[in-house]
């Protein structure tokens, strides 16, 4: 391994924790979210001068999910740091999230002293042994001279690939300003050496021809797209293929607004909450084109009766998904975007688009579907509470099309990916994997951070809210005007259904009320500027008030009727042939059914 | 040789690993997290200390080999996999076993460790220890031959293995 010292060959004697920050300032870090305590202490005195940007979160796992919420928008490593013990468990929740979702991160954790550890000392907890299975790897760092070649590493491996958490577990006393030992000639590695690690970017030629041969010919094709598409950057060429192919697009939960919805070809989302058409082309295709997607249990349910006349293309960087559920006929190991450009090239090669079959009569059966069993919902009626799917579309139409939504994890989550209209990507910040309530606060803090110009809502459940609210505290204090519409339903909202629907209206400790804690008050305890809104003719006003606010963040506390759900609905462990539609939509559907029986 | 039924599902992934803290926890954390079964596993640095080997023989009822070598290669640490199926390779286990021997059993004991090629590396009268090294289907065979007699101690060391001089087997490498 090279290393690269001043022209002066004067070598800059540095101590750990300078190197720790400088060789972030290396890979061009901007923000860290972070939280300090004992063991992190030393690294905390060099961010003084440092012109990285430090956000101080309320919490551990605020600051985890703005490193997300970073990422997310920004496509680039999400970065927190933390103390030892409590700290490195309350990161514990937000590195697992990044790991299921794939998100690009690197989590610091302070360390006691390597002499102490194995002691069962103050603040001390085996981190890297916690967080072995919920990071793509971590680092317990030994030597103050290893911290630049070790961040070095773990920014390599935090960003290609298949993209995720990395964490670095550093001892107090190597970066302990006071210890000689903590002391090295600075250098800073050209390039990662790592035998263990190369990950394929392109594709064999042979696995993309064999794939193009399945799609010259199909009848029937739909492309799966997940979240891979958006990692690897390939909304553009995914709009080239879809075009030059003329075949529709789903957009899996972590992959909505990798394709526009308003676009012709968009179908929308698949899976237990997805709208029928999505729904249904998948499992009436012949050909089932997966891109960065991984054949979720969300998407797939029963599995055994999923899309049971398709065969499947799958593309994914990660060579462990093809066949770890579903096998593919076709197995393109590579990068999404490189992977959709090679795709493109060979279906031009062989006369594409006359070459194709013809998807008409596809395309045709799928606007019926679309026109039949659109998602639908019943406006509140006078005196009723408000609708959250109404106040959703009011927010989609009264906000900047390139607004930033960042969603919790329940109905308003599931309400939100159905109706707002994602044309632009990496506009949508959700914890689809983990499914983290309290997710959509921070993740909106730091979605803000990295995209500072960008209008962010988080669309919160008060479940959710009452997990992570203390982060609008950090949202005021940093100035970070992100804006919140609590869609406040008295009711956790997703287990009050499923305990309506599969536990006999039996409610078990899913009561919230719709006014404790007063949310408003809250919120302005915390500094934020605070509506509330019980009525539909107030709703729009009031946001089109929360837009024009830039300097302070807002919350909106919309009142809403406390028994609506979520539909479209496939039961856990059902096929999606038998998904529920709406009330209004499901005599139509049954008849349908019965008529094809 | 004749392998027992159950030893169908058994295969032997020799994984080649970087010789650092913390690896031999990380496959067998994999192993424990995504329900993979280890019949047994034994670790030793190369000759290039850098690096160890890992023979880890997997139940493949347990989970398809190919995830189980699929996942285990994406740890950062992980150099090299070889899948060694039982006819295409050399496999070896040691077995060490004490045993409390009746004067009158001791001529079909000796008769037994002879037959089996092993060695009786301690005797003490009443109490002979054995050791076996061979084949681990042998060894199999040999520890459950010795249960006749009263084991007082045993233990094995799981198998390591090489492919057998010539034979194309399959490497997971980078």
């Amino acid at each position: 391994m090279g290393s690269q010292k001043p022209d002066d060959n004067s070598p800059l004697r540095i101590n750990g924790a300078q190197a720790l920050i400088k060789s972030l300032e290396m890979e061009g870090v901007e923000v860290v979210f972070g939280y300090p305590g004992g063991a992190i202490l030393p690294v905390y005195d060099p961010i003084l001068e440092s012109p990285i940007k430090h956000v101080l979160a309320r919490h551990e796992q605020g600051a985890g999910h703005m490193a997300e919420g970073y990422a997310h928008a920004t496509g680039l490593p999400g970065v927190c740091m933390v103390t030892s013990g409590p700290a490195a468990t309350n990161v514990v929740t937000p590195l697992a999230d990044a790991y299921l979702d794939s998100v690009p991160m690197v989590c610091i954790t302070g360390q006691v002293g390597l002499a102490a550890i194995g002691t069962d000392a103050f603040q001390e907890v085996d981190t890297t042994g916690i967080t072995r299975s919920i990071t793509k790897h971590n680092f317990l760092v030994t030597r103050a001279e290893d911290i630049p070649r070790v961040v070095r590493e773990a920014f390599h491996l935090a960003t290609t690939g298949r993209p995720g958490p990395v964490l670095i577990d550093v001892p107090k006393n190597i970066v302990d300003a006071g210890n000689p030992d903590a002391y090295f000639d600075w250098y800073w590695p050209e390039s990662v050496d790592l035998p263990g690690y190369k990950p394929e970017m392109t594709p064999s030629e042979t696995s993309i021809a064999d794939a193009v041969a399945l799609m010259m010919t199909a009848e029937r094709p739909v492309l799966y797209v997940g979240g891979g598409v958006l990692k690897a950057r390939g909304a553009e060429i995914l709009i080239e293929l879809a075009e030059l192919t003329n075949i529709p697009v789903v957009t899996t939960l972590m992959a909505r607004g990798a394709f526009p919805d308003s676009h012709e070809l968009c179908l929308g989302m698949p899976g237990m909450h997805g709208n029928y058409t999505a729904i249904t082309a998948i499992q009436r295709s012949d050909l089932l084109i997966a891109m960065g997607a991984r054949f979720d249990d969300r998407v797939t349910g029963k599995v055994g009766a999923f899309a049971p006349d398709a065969k499947v293309i799958h593309v994914d960087i990660d060579p462990a998904e093809h066949g770890k559920v579903r096998r593919p006929e076709s197995s393109v190991v590579g990068d999404c975007r490189i992977s959709m450009e090679m795709m493109v090239a060979q279906l031009k090669a062989n006369g594409a688009p006359e070459a194709l079959a013809d998807h008409t009569p596809w395309r045709q059966t799928l606007s019926g579907w679309q026109e039949n069993y659109p998602v639908t919902y019943e406006q509140s009626v006078d005196g009723e509470l408000l609708k959250p799917q109404y106040v959703l579309e009011r927010l989609r139409d009264l906000s900047p099309r390139d607004t930033i939504v960042a969603s919790g994890v329940g109905q308003h989550q599931m309400f939100t990916s159905q109706y707002w209209r994602f044309d632009t990507p990496y506009t949508w910040v959700n914890s689809g994997g983990l499914g983290t309530m309290g997710f959509s606060i921070p993740a909106a803090i730091g979605a803000k951070a990295g995209m500072p110009d960008r209008t962010v809502w988080a669309i919160d459940g008060d479940g959710c809210f009452q997990m992570t609210a203390q982060e609008l505290v950090t949202a005021t204090v940093s100035k970070i005007p992100i804006k919140v519409a609590l869609l406040n339903n008295a009711y956790l909202g997703m287990v009050r259904q499923w305990q309506e629907m599969f536990y006999d209206d039996r409610y078990s400790e899913v009561y919230l009320s719709h006014d404790m804690p007063d949310y408003v008050k809250w919120a302005e305890a915390m500094g934020c500027v605070a509506f509330r809104v019980e009525e539909v003719s107030e709703v729009d006003a009031i946001i089109e008030k929360a837009n024009a606010i830039n300097d302070r963040p807002v919350v909106i506390d919309f009142r809403c009727v406390e028994n609506e759900n979520v539909f479209p609905m496939v039961t856990a462990g059902g096929s999606n042939d038998d998904v529920l539609v709406a009330p209004s939509q499901q005599p139509m559907l049954d008849k349908e059914r019965g008529a094809a029986k | 040789m004749n392998r027992r039924p159950e030893d169908l599902a058994h295969h032997t992934l020799t994984v080649k690993v970087e010789n650092k803290a913390g690896v031999l926890a990380r496959v067998a954390d994999l192993f424990a997290r995504r329900g993979y079964n280890i019949v047994s596993l034994a670790v030793a640095p190369i000759q290039n200390e850098n690096f160890s080997r890992i023979t880890i023989v997997v139940n493949a009822e347990s989970a398809p080999l190919e995830q189980i070598v699929k996942q285990l290669f994406k740890l950062i640490n992980v150099i090299e996999i070889i899948e060694l199926p039982a006819d295409k390779a050399i496999a070896r286990e040691l077995l060490l076993a004490t045993v409390e021997i009746a004067e009158d059993d001791r001529d079909d004991l000796i008769e037994l460790v002879s037959r089996y090629d092993a060695t009786i590396v301690a005797d003490a009268q009443e109490m002979v220890t054995i050791s076996l090294e061979s084949d681990p289907s042998l060894v199999e065979e040999f520890e459950t031959a010795l249960e006749q007699y009263e084991i007082t101690e045993l233990q094995r060391t799981g198998a390591i293995a090489l492919a057998k001089i010539g034979q194309n087997v399959r490497r997971v490498h980078i």
